[in-house]
């Protein structure tokens, strides 16, 4: 019989993944592109609602929802770069913000709009609900699938950034933009597939939280703060960083939620303050 | 000064219109958060007060009825005040009436208590609203009175142990304290509680810690919404056994909404409530048949009983003032008075202009391969336990 601290590690890692698809593709855009988008989460909504849509109205599983939830963020965060965000590249971090946080506020009043502010039912497979019981400690079925989900992506986003022509292109077009077009580097697009990139994992960030979290009109804005958090505490840019920072959370979160539930939710802050005292940039941040 | 007493001129005779018009009209304020995260609730309680007026006509004692609804957008206590306000300075209102959530009721009872206009109270829900306006009256009911009825009940069937989980908020705390005191009161034990933080996405940790202590019984009181669904998953996930912990609440625990999200995880769970649309009495059938036929087929629930059950109050007084509406008046009418309504038999307490009523314990049962609060036992003529506790003192 493991003692109880091994089943809030592990609760704590589930939730740190799940965390960790939310803010990923913040870490991408912030961190590579340099872009303040305060959307981020609206982009997980989509994915979040689509999912629920399509089990919902067309019978669909829960599984083969999930590339249309990517898919469908990855689009409409396309339509949104090409329109609104890339006349801001350049500009000031304020104008980002206030840009991107009216479309969070948009994006609420438009959920609220075509789908109530009511909590939207999820069914999942029935195989999917429940725990196994290891060694006397409960394991959820779905938290062990996120754990999973979670170190997938990772690995597939770091070969991605660092081992392909791709990530090659987006990295010397974050450095150096005249550079990079000089090169042959299309760099509007590049700005654009790497966007989508991270809206996209948004989204099938958003079609996974609802089974743990819920979904109504305002996870756009409930889950921007932890988003926020995770993407500080990892550092701008850093996948590892952010997948680092978003266990630490989660862990805490659920620790404090465990033993000390006088702090309640609070916890998270402190650990926050802490690391942030301690390395200004973030864990695995490199700039300054 | 010519053109002061022009303006004055004007004023009065602006006045005696809106006197001419108050004759043969009562006006009656709708606050409700009719945008935002409250407005599911508020347009139920919109479609409520729309369905009473459908069923007994607009007019009573010779006069129409008329409502002029006010988006007070969520709780923000500053703008249901000015709301109210607006509502009796400008729009002359006679009575004041809505309020879904506690502090919105709060900040405008002192209008009501100012102005001397009387105040129909349909959902907020915490004891004391009631005592900040002697014009007021409520028509949905009080958190306390829910729970520790819950509280008494449980112990008179069996349930000596309990713990309970509670949101850390005002209502969570009234719902705790009241609970825990009946448990108390009763002679059963509580064998530990945990506040939970209010925009809490994620229970699993609270219901582990619960669960790791064996409980015999676990309170739960947390607000409607996207709750209820995740602590559901939440026990379920954990694997807390209904049949060997139960687990009890207040009706927002397994509300329509609520039960579709938790799925099967909801059967056993047992909840003390006012109303639901399986409630059987004819008076309830009949409610429940219009109310379909104008919602696209949606059930009524808490909030559609204390908006219809709120304007039937206000009829009542109304006939029995014979269309008098200062505030002096309608109260009195208001107090005492007693009815049959879709939730079953009401009444007003006179002395606390409370709302005194059944309270039914249900529990989720599948009926019909659907989820259903199924009544199995009831608390008659059920008064505020904290008001009733404050006279004592």
């Amino acid at each position: 019989m493991l003692p109880p601290v091994f089943g809030v590690l592990f609760d704590g890692i589930a939730y740190g993944m799940l965390l960790f698809l939310l803010s990923v593709g913040m870490s991408v855009t912030l961190g590579l592109m340099n872009f303040v988008n305060l959307a981020h989460c609206a982009f997980g909504m989509i994915g979040a609602y689509v999912a629920v849509m399509l089990m919902k109205d067309f019978n669909w599983n829960f599984f083969a929802t999930l590339p249309f939830a990517f898919l469908s963020a990855a689009l409409v965060s396309v339509v949104v770069e090409r329109t609104l965000y890339r006349k801001l590249y350049r500009a000031t971090d304020l104008d980002q913000v206030l840009l991107t946080i009216g479309l969070a506020f948009i994006s609420v009043a438009a959920a609220a709009w075509f789908f109530g502010t009511t909590q939207q039912p999820v069914a999942m497979p029935s195989y999917m609900r429940g725990s196994i019981n290891f060694l006397g400690l409960n394991i959820g079925i779905y938290r062990m699938f996120l754990v999973a989900v979670g170190i997938v992506v990772t690995i597939l986003l770091v070969m991605t950034l660092e081992h392909t022509r791709f990530g090659a292109q987006v990295r010397a077009a974050v450095d150096n933009q005249r550079m990079a077009r000089g090169l042959g580097i299309d760099v509007d697009r590049t700005f654009a597939v790497t966007f989508a990139l991270g809206s996209g994992l948004a989204g099938l960030g958003g079609a996974l939280a609802i089974e743990i979290v819920g979904l109504d009109p305002h996870f756009a804005f409930i889950y921007l703060v932890y988003v926020l958090i995770v993407v500080s505490v990892g550092g701008l840019g850093s996948i590892a960083g952010s997948f680092a920072a978003a266990c630490l959370i989660g862990i805490s979160d659920i620790a404090g939620k465990y033993y000390v539930p006088e702090l309640g939710g609070f916890l998270i802050y402190l650990v926050m303050v802490a690391v942030l005292m301690w390395k200004p940039a973030g864990l695995f941040g490199k700039r300054s | 000064m010519r053109s002061m007493l022009y303006a004055s001129a004007a004023a009065l005779a602006l006045a005696c219109v809106s006197t001419a018009q108050a004759q043969d009209t009562v006006k009656i304020g709708v606050i409700l958060p009719y945008s935002g995260q409250f407005a599911d609730g508020a347009k139920q309680m919109d479609a409520g007060i729309k369905l009473y007026m459908k069923l007994n006509g607009d007019t009573v004692a010779g006069k129409k009825i008329e409502i002029i609804r006010k988006d007070v957008a969520g709780p923000q206590p500053p703008v249901a005040k000015r709301l109210a306000q607006e509502l009796v300075v400008r729009d002359n209102v006679d009575i004041l009436a809505g309020f879904l959530l506690t502090p919105n009721a709060m900040a405008a009872a002192d209008i009501s208590a100012e102005a001397k206009k009387f105040m129909v109270i349909m959902n907020a829900a915490t004891s004391i609203i009631t005592t900040k306006s002697n014009y007021s009256v409520r028509t949905s009911f009080t958190l306390p009175q829910v729970s520790a009825t819950l509280g008494s009940w449980a112990v008179k069937n069996g349930v000596k142990k309990a713990y309970t989980m509670v949101s850390d908020y005002g209502p969570g705390h009234d719902a705790e304290t009241s609970f825990q005191g009946a448990i108390k009161a009763s002679g059963g034990e509580v064998v530990g509680s945990v506040r939970m933080a209010v925009a809490n996405p994620d229970f699993s940790a609270y219901v582990q810690r619960a669960k790791d202590l064996n409980p015999e019984s676990i309170f739960v009181f947390i607000p409607g919404g996207s709750q209820p669904a995740a602590i559901g998953k939440a026990f379920a996930e954990r694997g807390v056994d209904v049949s060997k912990t139960k687990i009890m609440g207040t009706g927002e625990l397994t509300d329509d909404s609520a039960l579709a999200n938790m799925g099967d995880n909801a059967l056993g769970v047992i909840t003390a409530w006012t109303y639901d649309h399986n409630h059987k009495s004819a008076l309830n059938e009949k409610f429940v048949a219009e109310y379909r036929k104008d919602n696209n087929g949606e059930n009524p629930n808490f909030f559609v009983a204390g908006g219809y059950d709120g304007m039937h109050l206000i009829y009542e007084a109304l006939k029995k003032t014979a269309g008098k509406t200062d505030g002096e008046a309608l109260v009195n009418a208001a107090k005492g008075m007693k009815w049959e309504s879709p939730r079953g038999p009401m009444m007003i307490d006179p002395e606390t202009r409370d709302v005194v009523q059944t309270i039914y314990i249900r529990k989720v049962e599948k009926v019909g391969g659907k989820l259903v609060n199924v009544e199995f036992d009831k608390v008659e003529n059920v008064k505020d336990p904290v008001k009733a506790a404050m006279k004592n003192n």
